[in-house]
């Protein structure tokens, strides 16, 4: 996104394309039964950003800036559309719910925070919390111990909370 | 259109932009709209007459602190919430307690000050018109902020009118005090704070509608 902003157009293109898959996931999982909005609330979503983009902050995190957009323009959409009344009310707290980031984006973030740490310890949480395999299954593939992966997983989530800890600013998803 | 198709178009046409941009774009607005409100203050109303003597009082200082106060914090708080994503609950949190702490200040002063004194501390010698002038002066500031809000991608207009409200209230107060001769808490307490208040709900209903994209 710095890159973006500086005018690096290759950089912008990938960012848009990795985004797009982000916003269709949002979009499918929040459409219910309208999926045919779904492409064209993507690349309202997309165009917003691009229109707008000297209003993201480059010291705040980009998931948030990307996802309090999507939200909008759903918003947006549904008051168009005049189908608010078609959402159940429990999910209509879920829509303007202003922590509710998407875990596909967040996910973005945690691996920033994963690039911190020693890469072997960091491929384990990776095994183990992303990609849900059980300590066993993740220590097969790098050769340890059950229990060793244990420990270092929970170390590099301590490691993990202590860097959030010092760089979270209450913005932070 | 294809999304792919969108998004080569977007990256074709990208220009650098500024994160300053829009910063600078509402602090070009705000001061314009700062200049003409003390411009009217300065022609039509004109400074107290006592400008040199009051300075050595404490409460010359505190009118301008706070109503400086409210309306940096207020501005803060609409430039945050122009960004989407980025929250201003702290900022506004501020707000009310400034708010707060000036009128338990004020309901102290009042308290503590002789029985005949206190209808003169209420009310001064401008109850009706002091508010009238401030609401009055914060037009042109009103104008400033939504116009510079409108830079950002505020995602929550209302919210985000409201704290510009409150801001062009607060500074236009800011203004006024360089006119008004009042000097008790209590008043100011009351005819400098509603004012804000209701540039502020002005400011959330012109938000709504202004501040959207």
């Amino acid at each position: 996104m710095l890159e973006s902003l500086k005018g690096d157009t290759k950089a912008y293109a990938r960012l848009l394309a990795e985004l797009t898959r982000h916003l269709r996931a949002y979009y499918a999982r929040r459409l219910g039964d309208a999926q045919d909005d779904a492409e064209d609330l993507v690349q309202d979503t997309l165009i917003a950003m691009h229109r707008r983009r000297d209003s993201y902050d480059p010291k705040q995190p980009l998931t948030a800036w990307v996802y309090a957009i999507a939200r909008y323009r759903l918003i947006d959409h549904y008051r168009r559309r005049k189908v608010r009344s078609a959402v159940p009310l429990e999910d209509a707290a879920e829509l303007f719910a202003a922590d509710d980031i998407e875990p596909a984006m967040a996910r973005r973030d945690v691996s920033k925070l994963l690039d911190k740490l020693p890469p072997a310890r960091a491929a384990l949480i990776r095994a183990t919390k992303l990609e849900g395999l059980s300590n066993a299954e993740a220590g097969e593939r790098v050769g340890l111990s059950e229990g060793a992966v244990k420990v270092n997983v929970h170390r590099g989530l301590k490691a993990l909370g202590k860097a959030r800890g010092a760089e979270g600013d209450g913005t932070a998803p | 259109m294809r999304t792919n198709d969108l998004i080569d178009a977007l990256s074709e046409r990208l220009e650098p932009v500024s994160p300053r941009a829009p910063l600078l774009r509402l602090g070009v607005w705000v001061g314009g709209g700062a200049v003409v409100s003390a411009i009217l203050m300065l022609t039509v109303l004109g400074l107290r007459p006592d400008m040199a003597s009051a300075m050595d009082g404490m409460m010359f200082w505190t009118k301008f602190a706070y109503t400086l106060a409210l309306g940096g914090l207020a501005l803060w708080a609409a430039e945050r919430l122009g960004r989407p994503g980025v929250r201003a609950k702290l900022q506004l949190t501020v707000v009310v307690v400034v708010v707060a702490l000036f009128a338990v200040l004020a309901t102290g002063q009042l308290m503590m000050a002789p029985a005949p004194m206190r209808h003169h501390m209420l009310m001064g010698d401008s109850a009706p018109i002091c508010p009238c002038l401030i609401l009055a002066l914060s037009v042109p500031l009103l104008v400033g902020t939504v116009m510079g809000l409108r830079g950002f991608a505020p995602t929550r207009p209302m919210l985000t009118g409201l704290a510009g409200g409150l801001a062009a209230g607060g500074l236009a107060a800011f203004v006024y005090a360089f006119s008004c001769n009042e000097s008790a808490m209590p008043f100011v307490a009351i005819w400098y704070t509603l004012p804000v208040l209701a540039a502020g709900l002005a400011g959330a209903v012109v938000g709504r509608f202004a501040l959207r994209w």
